[in-house]
C-alpha cells in the first residue's frame, strides 16, 4: 500500500492575514513540500496540471516532477492528472519518458479529462468530445510507448506514418498508467480494458457513487481477463487536517475551509466532513476514516491526500505531514495489511513492471485468449462468419 | 447482471407513483394549496381508473440550502438524494411554482437542473403555477413548458394557474358566472394526468436503496465507433 500527497498548486490567500504567496514563492515551497514529504514517510508526491489562475500547477508536470526527482531519492512522483483530453499524445509520450529516464523510473501518471471547460477551446479542442478526446488520445500514447515504428490515422491529430516516439521508455517498460475518473463510467472501462489502474478522486463525492466506479471497473478488469477483479489497481483520493486534539483541528482549519476555492461557501465544515472523506480531527480519526475506504472499494493500492491547499502556510503544511508520518502513516501501513489476501499485488514499480514484461505477463488490450471478452469476440466472430 | 431494479412493488403492481414538486417559499403557501389539490384529485382519478396512487409530495423549500450547495460543490444531501430518486422514478409527476419576475422560481429551476437529462423521458408531467394576479397566466406555457419540453417528458396540455382572487371563487359565490372556477381546472388537468398515467405501464422501481447501475460502453465501441 502506498500514501502519497498530491497539490493542485493554488495560490490562495491565507484568510488571517489577506496575503496570497507570490507564484515563485509557491512553486519552491511545492518543491520543499514534496521533499518533506518523502522524509515523512509518503511514498509518492502528484502533482495537477492547470493553465489558469489561481493555480501554479505546471502545464507540464514532468518539469516539476523531475525537479523534484533530482533532489529526492525513493519519491514515486506521478501526476493528478495529466490531461489526456488536450495535450498532443506524442509530446506526452516524450516528456513521460525523457522524466521516466531521469527519475530512474520513479514515475508514472494518472490521466484526467480537466475540470476546467475553457482548457478545451484554449488548446483547440470540443469539450463536447471530451470522451472521444481520452479514448482516442490514450489508445495512442499506449502505442507510442509500445511499438517502435507507429502508422497511425485517428479524427483528433495529424496521421503518423513511420513515427518513432524518443526516448524510448526506460528498459522499454512503458510507465504505469492511471485513469482518473470521478463519474465517468468509460473511464473506469478504458482502464480495465487497458488493465491500466484507476483512480478516484473522490473528495467530492458521496461514497455510494465512489463504490459503484470501483466495483465497474474491477468487475470489467476481470472480464478482460487481467487477474481477479479484486486484484485490479486502485488509488483513491481523500483530503484530511489534523492536530493532537480533535477541536484545535477544527477550530485552526475552519477558516480556511470557509473560504476554500472549490467548495468554499457552500456547505457546513460538518456537512462536508459527514458526506464527503474530508477528515478534520485527532490522527487516530483519521486513520478510523482513512481505513473505512477499504470497505468501501475493497483492498486497494495507493492512498492520496490533498494536504497543501485552501492558503494553508507552508510551515502548518510540513507540519500535517509530520503529523502523518509519526501519528497516521504507520498506523495504517499495519492496519491495511492485516487480512490484505496475500494475491492482492502493491501498487506497480517499474522493477515490478519491468519483470511482469519479461515474464510475458503484461496486460493485452482488450483481454487476451483466456479472457472472457477474447470469448465473446470469438463467439462474435463464428456467429458473423457463419 | 444482477438489478437492483424490479418491475414494481410486486405486492402493489397496480399502484402508481406520483411525484408533485412544490416550490412555494412559505408555510403555509397557495403553491402548497395548488400542488396538494392537483395531487388530492389525480389520487382520486387514478382510483376510479383501478389504480392506487402512491403520492409522494416534495416542498423544495426544505431543501432550499441542500440545492444551492449541490449547485456550488460536487456534494448532495441524503434529503436531497431521496428527493431527486424518488422523482426521477415516478410514474407521473406533478410540479407547481410561484410566477417571479415574468417566469417560475430560481429555486425551482435549480431543482430541476439537478436531474439527470434522460432521467424523466416520456414520463407524464402536470404543470401549475400560482400569481398574484392572472396576467401572468401564459408562464405555464412561455417558461414551464419549454423546460420539461428539454427533459422529453409528456407535458400535460392544460396547465392549472392559479391566481389569488380565484382562491376566492366558486360557482356559489361568483357574481359573473364563470365557465372555468379553479376548481373545475383543478378537476380537468388532474383527469387528464391520471388518464395518461393510468395508460402507461409502471415504471421500474429502485428496491433497494442502492443508487441506479453504471452503464458500460464496451470500449471497442468507445475506441472503433460507431461514433455519436
Amino acid at each position: 500500500m502506498q500514501f502519497g500527497i498530491f497539490t493542485i498548486g493554488d495560490v490562495t490567500p491565507d484568510p488571517h492575514t489577506g496575503k496570497a504567496p507570490s507564484e515563485h514563492q509557491r512553486i519552491k515551497d511545492t518543491v520543499k513540500i514534496a521533499k518533506h514529504a518523502e522524509q515523512a514517510g509518503f511514498e509518492v508526491f502528484a502533482t495537477g496540471q492547470h493553465h489558469n489562475p489561481p493555480f501554479v500547477a505546471p502545464g507540464n508536470p514532468p518539469v516539476l516532477l523531475s525537479h523534484i526527482a533530482a533532489q529526492t531519492q525513493d519519491l514515486v512522483l506521478s501526476t493528478a492528472t495529466t490531461l489526456i483530453t488536450t495535450m498532443d499524445p506524442v509530446r506526452l509520450a516524450e516528456d513521460y519518458a525523457y522524466l521516466q529516464h531521469l527519475s530512474d523510473g520513479r514515475m508514472d501518471l494518472t490521466l484526467g479529462r480537466g475540470n476546467t471547460g475553457p482548457v478545451y477551446p484554449w488548446f483547440g479542442k470540443d469539450i463536447r468530445q471530451g470522451i472521444a478526446l481520452a479514448v482516442e488520445n490514450y489508445n495512442l500514447l499506449h502505442r507510442l510507448w509500445r511499438e517502435t515504428e507507429v502508422n497511425w490515422e485517428g479524427r483528433f491529430r495529424s496521421p503518423l506514418q513511420q513515427f518513432t516516439a524518443t526516448p524510448r521508455p526506460l528498459d522499454d517498460v512503458a510507465p504505469f498508467v492511471w485513469h482518473g475518473s470521478i463519474r465517468s463510467p468509460e473511464i473506469a472501462e478504458q482502464a480495465a480494458y487497458y488493465g491500466d489502474g484507476f483512480f478516484h478522486n473522490n473528495i467530492f463525492w458521496n461514497k455510494e457513487h465512489i463504490i459503484q466506479m470501483v466495483e465497474l471497473y474491477r468487475r470489467r478488469y476481470e472480464y478482460y481477463g487481467h487477474g481477479k477483479a479484486h486484484q485490479a489497481y486502485v488509488a483513491l483520493g481523500g483530503q484530511a487536517f489534523m492536530r493532537e486534539r480533535s477541536q484545535d483541528a477544527w477550530n485552526e482549519f475552519r477558516p480556511y475551509f470557509d473560504d476554500a476555492p472549490v467548495y468554499g461557501h457552500g456547505p457546513s465544515m460538518e456537512d462536508f466532513t459527514k458526506m464527503t472523506p474530508l477528515t478534520v480531527g485527532s490522527p487516530e480519526q483519521v486513520v478510523e476514516r482513512t481505513l473505512e475506504f477499504r470497505d468501501w472499494v475493497g483492498d486497494y493500492q495507493r492512498q492520496m491526500f490533498l494536504i497543501d491547499h485552501a492558503g494553508l502556510p507552508t510551515k502548518t503544511v510540513l507540519e500535517q505531514l509530520d503529523l502523518f508520518g509519526d501519528k497516521v502513516l504507520p498506523v495504517l501501513r499495519k492496519e491495511f495489511a492485516k487480512a490484505r489476501p496475500a494475491d492482492v499485488p502493491a501498487a506497480p514499480t517499474h522493477d515490478f513492471l519491468k519483470q511482469r514484461q519479461a515474464a510475458g505477463d503484461a496486460p493485452v488490450a482488450g483481454g487476451g485468449a483466456e479472457s472472457q471478452a477474447y470469448r465473446d469476440r470469438q463467439r462474435v466472430q463464428e456467429a458473423k462468419s457463419n | 447482471m444482477a438489478t437492483a431494479f424490479d418491475s414494481t412493488d410486486s405486492f402493489t403492481p397496480h399502484s402508481r407513483h406520483i411525484a408533485v414538486v412544490a416550490a412555494g417559499l412559505s408555510d403555509p403557501s397557495s403553491t402548497s394549496m395548488l400542488g396538494n389539490q392537483l395531487s388530492a384529485t389525480v389520487a382520486e382519478a387514478l382510483s376510479q381508473r383501478g389504480h392506487k396512487a402512491e403520492v409522494h409530495y416534495f416542498e423544495l423549500r426544505e431543501v432550499a440550502t441542500d440545492i444551492a450547495e449541490s449547485m456550488v460543490t460536487f456534494t448532495r444531501s441524503e434529503r436531497l438524494n431521496t428527493m431527486l430518486n424518488e422523482v426521477q422514478q415516478a410514474d407521473g409527476v406533478i410540479a407547481v411554482t410561484p410566477v417571479f419576475k415574468a417566469s417560475y422560481s430560481g429555486l425551482f429551476k435549480s431543482f430541476w437542473d439537478l436531474i439527470d437529462n434522460d432521467a424523466l423521458t416520456g414520463v407524464p408531467i402536470q404543470l401549475g403555477a400560482t400569481g398574484g394576479s392572472p396576467r401572468h397566466s401564459l408562464v405555464i406555457d412561455t417558461a414551464m413548458r419549454p423546460l420539461f419540453s428539454y427533459l422529453r417528458m409528456r407535458v400535460m396540455p392544460t396547465g392549472v394557474y392559479a391566481a389569488t382572487q380565484d382562491w376566492g371563487a366558486t360557482e356559489q359565490t361568483d357574481s359573473v358566472p364563470n365557465e372555468a372556477y379553479l376548481s373545475q381546472r383543478i378537476i380537468h388537468a388532474g383527469e387528464e394526468l391520471a388518464d395518461v398515467v393510468s395508460r402507461l405501464d409502471p415504471r421500474p422501481r429502485q428496491t433497494s436503496p442502492k443508487p441506479k447501475e453504471l452503464e458500460v460502453i464496451p470500449f471497442e465501441q468507445l475506441l472503433n465507433g460507431p461514433h455519436p
